[in-house]
């Protein structure tokens, strides 16, 4: 049986913000961020759970989920 | 920044603009530094206690951390070096209806404001004290610190530090404080719930968050980034206070207790002094 289809989140990266520590990258639980050069960005959408983990962890108000 | 939601019922993002001073972001800390994730969970914690930002006065002293109060809109105060704690004494017993929130490093707090740490905590003023304890001093180059572990690499301990290091939840409690518990950047959510317990506290309240620094810290000792230092003290350095009686003593060794690790109730000074006042008036 096919799962209900989900709400794809909206994951919103500020890129004057980010500094590329890569802390998002590395703690994704479903490894949907990667590295593009400098600055973060989203490679696997349909992965995303939503945890806001990468959020959460960011220490420059660089990305947002939801 | 503007985010439209489509799903209202979904968890909406946590709008940290309404704290902060945007036009001073981006912040100075590196890449990587966990100050940023303590900020936040800091923001978090003091939305949660319901506190307008008139109510808080946000107090520091010199370092990296203490770069905090410039990025939040409370009332803020940026003093010297180790003095934030004097200066936080002042504006309490001035304006005893602030709350006062005192935000220090390791070094700032232990090394060269150790002697006003101590006594704050010996009176009991009803204050919120978060050390961040980053195991180094970032901003002047790297020099060790009272919390750099034995045997690390510092720009002055080439060859290993061998000071022991300083406890700062052993030495808040023994000095005085009545409500002490430690945090770290890794399990930001748990911080955020610690930090809103010492905010509700009445008495000196500290907190020890340790967090890391990719730049001095962890390049000098061959961590290679953030992510790994993170995993290295805070993940794996780390125990809660809940577990440690259910997990084997081989998996608790050597690691430091997370969570509240004391709490009693005293007498506060601010009240104390008023009462002193009472008392004189009433001769």
């Amino acid at each position: 049986m096919a799962e209900p289809a989900k709400k794809p989140a909206n994951i919103v990266i500020n890129e004057s913000l980010c500094k590329g520590c890569s802390i998002c990258v590395d703690f994704c639980p479903t490894n949907v961020l990667a590295m593009n050069g400098s600055v973060v960005a989203v490679k696997n959408l349909e992965a995303c759970t939503k945890c806001q983990l990468c959020d959460l962890r960011c220490p420059d108000f660089a990305i947002q989920v939801f | 920044m503007a985010v439209q939601t489509a799903a209202k019922k979904e968890r909406a993002p946590f709008d940290y603009d309404r704290y902060l001073r945007p036009k001073k972001l981006p912040h100075i800390w590196c890449p990587g530094c966990g100050h940023g994730i303590v900020l936040k969970s800091l923001i978090r914690a003091i939305d949660a206690s319901g506190l307008t930002k008139d109510q808080i006065c946000m107090v520091s002293g010199i370092g990296c951390s203490s770069r905090t109060p410039g990025y939040v809109d409370f009332n803020t105060l940026h003093t010297l070096h180790g003095r934030s704690f004097a200066y936080a004494t002042g504006v309490k017993l001035a304006k005893p209806e602030l709350k006062v929130i005192v935000i220090s490093g390791d070094g700032d707090a232990l090394a060269i404001g150790g002697n006003h740490f101590i006594h704050t905590c010996r009176r009991n003023i009803d204050m919120t004290i978060l050390v961040y304890s980053n195991f180094i001093y970032g901003m002047t180059g790297g020099q060790y610190s009272p919390t750099t572990p034995q045997g690390a690499i510092a720009t002055t301990s080439r060859f290993g530090n061998i000071e022991p290091v300083f406890d700062c939840c052993d030495l808040a409690k023994a000095a005085g404080a009545t409500f002490v518990a430690r945090g770290t950047s890794y399990h930001c959510q748990d911080l955020e719930k610690t930090i809103l317990e010492a905010i509700r506290h009445k008495g000196t309240s500290v907190v020890e968050i340790i967090d890391q620094c990719p730049t001095y810290y962890g390049r000098l000792n061959k961590l290679r980034s953030a992510t790994e230092m993170m995993e290295k003290f805070e993940k794996n350095g780390t125990v809660s206070v809940k577990q440690v009686d259910k997990l084997p003593p081989e998996k608790v060794e050597g690691k430091l207790l997370r969570g509240i690790l004391h709490r009693v109730e005293r007498p506060e000074y601010c009240e104390e002094y008023d009462k002193l006042i009472q008392d004189a008036k009433g001769k």
